[in-house]
């Protein structure tokens, strides 16, 4: 599904992101975890193409995507939520899910029919409301719903995109134990229609929900497997986990 | 819907009045007013609403004015000609200037409006066959032919009046649309609408065009109000005041255009022409310095808006 | 077209080049560190050339009427920034188009009530009024190589100030990085009011320059600031050296072009065009300039933020 060889990127002489090669499989969850300044979010940038890559090349579907732009990307199938909330503040829920189907669904250059009276295309975005548990919540400023709610729109308008792979950056960040169930249980229930590609540092919902594990640190993947390889892996112990995570 | 239907009423019903009251000046200054306020309203469409800080709105605005002044002089004299033609120029420059700017942000935006907008005054005023510095006067007012004779104050009045209804339903339409929901988001969080797919650069630069079209058609319309075209139409002070009345009718509202063209130019009038006792004895030639008070009101609202501009955007969401 | 010609051409655009950077300095300062878009920065340099002429005149000395003219001027740049400007810091950017636009206004009026609306004379000192022939053969000013000198010992003193001085060194830091500045306990406060009076003596010593060469008129400030715009566009926000590099790129281009390609056209065009499009295209020539500078490096040729 995603094929990153050799992705290279410097910040001035900060390098952040070393000479990656990673491979996401179709269906599969796979989790990048790290400590934190890895460089995780800088590689979800570049996969994304909000960020240009210096060297390597991104294959997304069979596709090199190295060079689109972050846009065309999303089109053609590659969403992303991102670490740090960043939703439609003034918009309602309903509006913001509505948003995103809206970018899939035909031209956006229509200036004169009035966009409410496309009924299918709410229909579509209080499905999806529902199914992130906001169903009661569409009316709502986006800018006033509680943090864990926040996180749920979030990866809601990434999933609106219809994508077949998703890039989740951290979307447990700040959230209590009953808010993040609620996330885990979202990712199960659309793991079977999108790939996923998952940065986090919950390492409950890293070992439950994923099929294989990367681990990046300094900007270099280090390990790549299978969940129970990597947390007996004495590199990656030594790097991130700590022994207090001995099985 | 209401609330417009009896704002055009009363302004159906203005010259009217004034007619029998043989104020047929303020019919004429009335004019003026509704053509500003179609400029203004197209820059609230690129400002309010799409959050472009452009600076170089005169640059359209006096674009369209010279193309119809200019043809004038030349011999095009019909409107059917000359303001489809002053409305495509200043689409086109808008199209160039946008082009180049949109890809800029922030402060670099600004100036970069600014400096280009202003790079079409000085090509314009280096025309000296066409008045140069000390502008360009026009024989007449364009014809529509129809037996309407547009030298009329009172169905001058009228279609401009008209014209404005229309500009103000188009920008109706158009912020309900599915274009305004994506300007309005790119407002809202540009990178995120990026994120969800939508090409925000082309949708940026389409607003920008719509509105240099419409300054276009104002600028056609004063450059008839007096049969002349002054250089000053096009420099960026005349870019300052369209956003001081911007900023005085609202931010990013539908009839912000037209409050604030009101407000501006009613005040400018009522300081220049209406002798207050009190303050002249206090300064003698205050009139003269009409905006001494103009600035010091802006001025006063900019800093006292509570949250900056922003707390000026009224726009709901439903 | 003599070498003698294309030598004062190239003189005077460096003169008006050093001016220009007179004011981009102090504005791309402002621009960089302050993060504020200030367009009242073109009613310093009319304040400045204003009071140069009163000073000048209540004096009868030019040398005297010169630093009483930076220092009134200074002032009157630190009283703005403490009162009105400081509240502006942060603030979105139209705010603070909207808010320097009404001082605009405001200066505008309030000079004319205080000094008329007809321009007013500034003359050159008498002792420079003659022209000096340098190497070449070529009758040069004394007084325009006088603004040269000034533009040039002004421009190493800021370069010496900002690459060698503390002061210099957080302004530098201010400039391409605010918040770590303000975390590292500099006193943000004064430091950016003292580089605001700074960038005013700036404009009021450009204003005072050039008042006997341009003319000393209500709304001259808005004419300059524009092209100090387009020099720190060029040059990149936030820094010195390239509002220097901008400037006199800026005055150079500017000042030859309207020289020059009026006489290029007609070399090869037929008259009637020639004179139309030769003095139409030399006026645009910095605004091409810009749009190229801009397509190859969006961020200016120097920019101080990385």
């Amino acid at each position: 599904m995603l094929e990153l060889r050799g992705v290279c990127k410097r910040f001035g002489g900060v390098v952040a992101t070393d000479d990656v090669t990673l491979d996401v499989v179709r269906g599969e969850v796979h989790a990048l975890i790290g400590p934190n300044g890895a460089g995780k979010t800088t590689l979800i940038g570049q996969i994304s193409g909000v960020l240009a890559t210096e060297m390597g090349r991104i294959v997304f579907n069979g596709a090199d995507v190295t060079r689109l732009t972050a846009h065309a990307r999303v089109r053609a199938g590659l969403a992303r939520s991102y670490q740090i909330t960043s939703i439609f503040r003034r918009f309602s829920v309903l509006d913001n899910l509505a948003l995103a189907v809206q970018a899939r669904s035909g031209s956006s250059f229509s200036l004169w029919r009035p966009l409410r009276a496309e009924r299918a295309l709410f229909d579509q975005a209080a499905a999806i409301a529902a199914e992130i548990g906001l169903a009661e919540k569409l009316t709502q400023l986006a800018a006033t719903l509680a943090h864990g709610e926040q996180r749920a729109l979030e990866v809601g308008l990434a999933l609106a995109t219809r994508p077949q792979m998703v890039l989740l950056d951290e979307p447990m960040a700040g959230m209590g134990p009953q808010e993040s169930a609620r996330m885990i249980a979202l990712i199960e229930k659309v793991r079977a229609q999108v790939s996923v590609l998952l940065v986090e540092h919950d390492m409950d919902a890293v070992f439950r929900l994923a099929d294989r594990i990367s681990v990046l640190v300094n900007g270099r993947l280090i390990a790549t497997g299978a969940p129970q390889a990597i947390r007996a892996d004495a590199a990656v112990r030594k790097a991130y986990l700590g022994e207090e995570l001995a099985a | 819907m209401k609330r417009a239907v009896a704002v055009f009423a009363l302004l159906a019903l203005f010259p009217l009045v004034m007619q029998s009251m043989d104020g047929l000046f303020y019919v004429s200054l009335a004019s003026r007013i509704l053509i500003y306020a179609i400029a203004a309203t197209s820059l609230n469409l690129v400002l309010g609403y799409g959050g472009m800080v452009s600076f170089g709105h005169a640059a359209f605005f006096g674009a369209g004015a010279f193309v119809v002044g200019i043809l004038s002089v030349e011999g095009v004299r019909s409107a059917w000609i000359a303001w489809p033609a002053a409305i495509a120029v200043a689409a086109l420059a808008a199209l160039v200037i946008g082009a180049m700017s949109l890809r800029t942000r922030g402060v670099y935006f600004i100036m970069i409006t600014l400096a280009f907008a202003q790079m079409i005054y000085y090509i314009f005023v280096s025309l000296k066959t066409y008045g140069g510095d000390d502008g360009l006067s026009m024989p007449g007012r364009s014809t529509v032919g129809m037996d309407v004779n547009l030298r009329d104050e009172l169905t001058w009045y009228y279609l401009v009046l008209a014209l404005l209804a229309l500009v103000l339903y188009g920008l109706k339409r158009l912020v309900h649309s599915r274009f305004g929901r994506v300007i309005d988001a790119i407002r809202e969080n540009e990178a995120r609408a990026e994120a969800i797919g939508f090409p925000v650069y082309r949708y940026k630069l389409l607003c920008f065009v719509i509105s240099g079209a419409v300054a276009g058609l104002a600028g056609a319309l004063i450059a008839n109000q007096s049969n002349y075209v002054s250089p000053s139409l096009l420099h960026w002070i005349q870019s300052g005041t369209l956003m001081i009345m911007v900023i005085l009718g609202g931010v990013g509202t539908l009839w912000g255009g037209l409050i604030g063209a009101t407000v501006l130019l009613a005040l400018e009038h009522l300081i220049a022409d209406y002798r207050i006792g009190w303050v002249a004895s206090l300064a003698p030639n205050y009139q003269d310095h009409a905006g001494l008070a103009i600035g010091i009101v802006l001025l006063t609202i900019v800093m006292l808006a509570p949250e900056g501009i922003a707390g000026l955007f009224r726009r709901r969401h439903a | 077209m003599s070498t003698i010609l294309f030598l004062e051409q190239t003189l005077n655009g460096v003169q008006f080049g050093l001016m220009l950077f007179l004011l981009a300095a102090g504005l791309t300062l402002v621009f960089g560190i302050m993060d504020m878009i200030n367009l009242a920065h073109g009613s310093l340099y009319m304040v400045g050339a204003y009071f140069m002429a009163s000073f000048v005149q209540a004096t009868g000395s030019f040398w005297l009427g010169l630093p009483l003219a930076l220092g009134a001027t200074a002032l009157v740049g630190a009283a703005l920034e403490m009162t009105l400007l400081r509240r502006l810091y942060g603030r979105d950017h139209l705010t603070q188009v909207l808010a320097t636009f009404a001082i605009i206004l405001i200066a505008n009026e309030a000079v004319r009530i205080a000094w008329g609306s007809q321009p007013i004379m500034l003359n050159a000192p008498p002792s420079l009024t003659g022209p000096v022939t340098l190497p070449g053969g070529l009758h040069y000013a004394s007084y325009r190589l006088l603004i040269i000198g000034v533009g040039a010992a002004v421009a190493l003193a800021l370069y010496f100030l900002v690459a060698k001085t503390r002061v210099g060194m957080l302004v530098r830091a201010g400039a391409s990085n605010r918040e770590m500045a303000i975390a590292m306990g500099v006193n943000i406060r004064r430091l950016f009011t003292i580089v605001f009076a700074l960038g005013a003596a700036l404009c009021a010593l450009a204003g005072a320059m050039l008042g006997p060469i341009l003319a000393v008129q209500v709304g001259m400030g808005e004419n300059i600031l524009i092209l100090a715009f387009v020099v720190i566009v060029i040059g990149g926000i936030g820094s010195i050296r390239g509002a220097l590099v901008g400037s006199l790129l800026v005055g150079i281009v500017d000042t030859s072009g309207r020289a020059f390609l009026p006489l290029v056209f007609s070399a090869f065009l037929p008259p009637q065009l020639a004179s139309a499009a030769g003095p139409a295209i030399a006026s645009v020539l910095i605004y091409l300039l810009m749009a190229v500078v801009l397509y190859f490096r969006p961020q200016g040729l120097f920019p101080a933020r990385g």
